[in-house]
């Protein structure tokens, strides 16, 4: 059992019905995802849900969240509009990005969330930029940066770490470390295990943290967010976790062929969900009506996005050339 | 240093098109003068790139500016060029309009990923949710030796990449005037000077004053043949029709100013009259700039030509460093003055 006496009750059920969240929607997509009336490549999170929700349950809205192409979980967890991202991947004019931009480019500026790039280690400076804003407004907003470990094979990472720290920049580099770049195992991309080290040599501090344990990424973010709060600078995250899915799309059909089986096995029994529930169980926070009530309350509002984004109209092919530049 | 004295020769007869007794600077000082002002006028205005406070101030343009504006919004740089690039684009998504300047576009290719795949789409991409106000600049460094990687012109590349906005000023008034426009509007613009301007006058304006983007100018009126010239090649240009003005030729001179947006009719309504048109350009040939306005002036007025395109500009080859090759391969006013005799044939 995970446990840590210093989060809230209300934060931990407010964890857990994010975490909840973005599971169910994920599921949601792979179930109506084969009708092909979501057209755009989706790059499911699942099994990665506590990372999103525990560091983003720290921000205020003001404050800003760049993502990349695996971007679902941080969406919903910073709070954006679910009927706008639905509708985004259903192509729709009432996308959150007006049917431009698809699944891996969602963005909601109402809670900070200022887009996000598919070029692997690409949103990392936009981010930092953001973090530069603050700087330089004094604002007291502080930028997280959702990025892969495919990311940190990329200059833009290094040049930003050097950066973030020479201007002592109020950001959060997050690396969820998934294993995977598509169906290239870490191993064969770089060399050992840690990529929270990397970063230490920039002066920033820097932690390994499993990904799976939402209190212990709860408690990290926690103290990252304040210290950059604070004025102290930029801290490096690494978190461990596993790609249930494939690199792209629903399901896992090439598992066989370029998976560790063993290890993946080992993966697929710590799931982060299952674990919170479990843990809050214990704690007296939750039991199987709680449950059945936040997991219905979960499905009429999915439900509800899915309609509305089905329902929503197509963009106007008469404006194919809109918003190439703002007025 | 030597260098520094390039190129400052007789300054040819701009005021054919600015008849005015406004005090006159060089094309640095206008753009010194233009930060300086814009600087004052918008706390969100910050400027950023190697060297920008050094003794040098980037030829000049950004001295006086970290003294009078400060370190947090006047700063040198790590080299990082494509991460500084997203950077810059994060900062203008989140209300700053950031103007970072490099030494020479050479070392934007860099920065083309943070460029082409996020200053340039991030509009479009979502919806017109956030816009990028940034103004990239970089000044190409013609001569003294600089060869192949300090001297690159490369702006072609920028215009084919829709979501950009490319500016070349030839002359210190339009310098500022776009400057203020570039650093005003709120998308990306890429805005190229030459070393071989830099330190030439024109009549300025001290009060602040906005071009449009689009809008080309004729710098010297004639019948015969129109010459669409870009950036340095506008003096290259000038002093050929000064010459061939004694033989009884009579150029037409277009600078379009902008490249992105190009302004399409003033060159159309010239060839119209003139029927020829050569293009002359301070970059390469093959897919250049030249080959994109050939391709518009065909599809759009090809029933006024008497006589086929002719491009002037470098051949495709990187820029040799030895002073004898590089005479040959940048053209002036002499391949300028044989491009128009063979025109008129």
């Amino acid at each position: 059992m995970y446990t840590n006496k210093k989060i809230s009750p209300k934060i931990l059920l407010k964890l857990y019905t994010i975490i909840f969240k973005i599971r169910k929607v994920q599921l949601k997509i792979e179930e109506l995802y084969p009708k092909d009336e979501m057209k755009t490549p989706v790059h499911l999170c699942i099994g990665q849900e506590a990372v999103a929700a525990g560091v983003c349950i720290n921000l205020k809205k003001k404050d800003y969240v760049f993502s990349n192409h695996r971007g679902h979980g941080h969406y919903i967890a910073k709070g954006g509009n679910l009927k706008s991202m639905i509708s985004e991947l259903y192509c729709k004019e009432t996308g959150c990005s007006k049917g431009r931009g698809g699944s891996m480019h969602l963005i909601d500026t109402s809670v900070g969330l200022l887009g996000s790039s598919a070029i692997v280690g690409g949103g990392i400076p936009v981010a930092t930029g953001a973090a530069l804003s603050s700087y330089i407004k004094n604002d007291n907003k502080v930028t997280v940066v959702f990025f892969g470990d495919g990311a940190s094979e990329e200059g833009t990472l290094y040049e930003s770490l050097n950066f973030a720290k020479l201007k002592n920049l109020p950001i959060i580099f997050v690396c969820e470390n998934n294993l995977y770049s598509v169906y290239t195992y870490i191993a064969k991309r770089q060399y050992g295990k840690d990529i929270y080290l990397k970063a230490k040599g920039f002066g920033i501090p820097s932690f390994s943290v499993d990904g799976i344990n939402v209190f212990d990424v709860y408690s990290k973010a926690k103290e990252a967010i304040e210290r950059a709060r604070k004025k102290q600078g930029p801290t490096f995250l690494e978190f461990k976790v596993a790609r249930w899915r494939d690199h792209a799309g629903t399901g896992d059909h090439y598992k066989n062929e370029y998976r560790n089986i063993k290890e993946h096995e080992e993966h697929l029994k710590k799931c982060p969900l299952e674990k919170l529930q479990n843990s809050l169980i214990k704690l007296k926070l939750l039991n199987s009506n709680k449950i059945k009530e936040i997991s219905k309350k979960l499905d009429l509002e999915i439900e509800s996005a899915f309609a509305y984004a089905q329902k929503g109209p197509l963009p106007d092919k008469n404006e194919l050339t809109k918003h190439l530049f703002s007025e | 240093m030597p260098w520094k004295e390039f190129f400052i020769e007789r300054e040819p007869g701009f005021e054919l098109v600015e008849k005015t007794n406004v005090r006159k600077i060089t094309y640095a000082e206008a753009i010194n003068e233009t930060f300086h002002q814009m600087m004052a006028s918008d706390k969100s205005i910050y400027i950023m790139g190697q060297g920008v406070d050094d003794p040098l101030g980037m030829f000049g343009t950004t001295s006086g500016l970290q003294e009078k504006f400060g370190k947090k919004r006047v700063f040198d740089t790590p080299l990082s060029e494509n991460a500084l690039t997203g950077i810059a684009v994060g900062s203008a998504l989140s209300g700053m309009k950031p103007v970072y300047i490099h030494n020479r576009p050479d070392f934007l290719l860099l920065a083309m990923d943070q460029i082409v795949n996020h200053a340039s789409k991030w509009n479009f991409m979502f919806g017109g949710k956030r816009s990028v106000p940034l103004v990239i600049m970089a000044t190409i460094g013609r001569g003294w030796g600089s060869a192949a990687q300090h001297s690159q012109a490369i702006h072609s590349l920028f215009m084919h990449i829709p979501g950009l906005r490319l500016v070349m000023p030839s002359i210190a008034y339009d310098a500022k005037g776009l400057l203020i426009t570039s650093i005003l509007d709120n998308n990306p613009v890429i805005f190229i000077q030459h070393r071989g301007i830099l330190k030439h006058k024109s009549s300025v304006p001290e009060k602040m004053y906005s071009i449009p983007f689009g809008k080309g100018i004729i710098r010297r009126k004639g019948k015969d043949v129109t010459i669409v010239a870009i950036s340095y090649m506008v003096i290259e240009a000038i002093r050929a029709a000064e010459k061939l003005e004694k033989e009884k030729i009579n150029i037409e001179i277009i600078d379009p100013r902008t490249l992105k947006p190009l302004d399409e009719d003033i060159i159309l309504n010239s060839v119209k009259k003139t029927g020829r048109l050569i293009i002359c350009d301070v970059g390469w040939k093959t897919g250049g700039v030249g080959a994109e306005i050939a391709a518009v002036l065909m599809e759009k007025g090809m029933k006024y030509f008497k006589a086929p395109i002719k491009r002037v500009s470098s051949p495709d080859i990187p820029t040799p460093s030895s002073y004898i090759l590089e005479e040959k391969f940048y053209p002036g006013m002499e391949e300028i003055i044989a491009a128009v005799k063979e025109i008129i044939k």
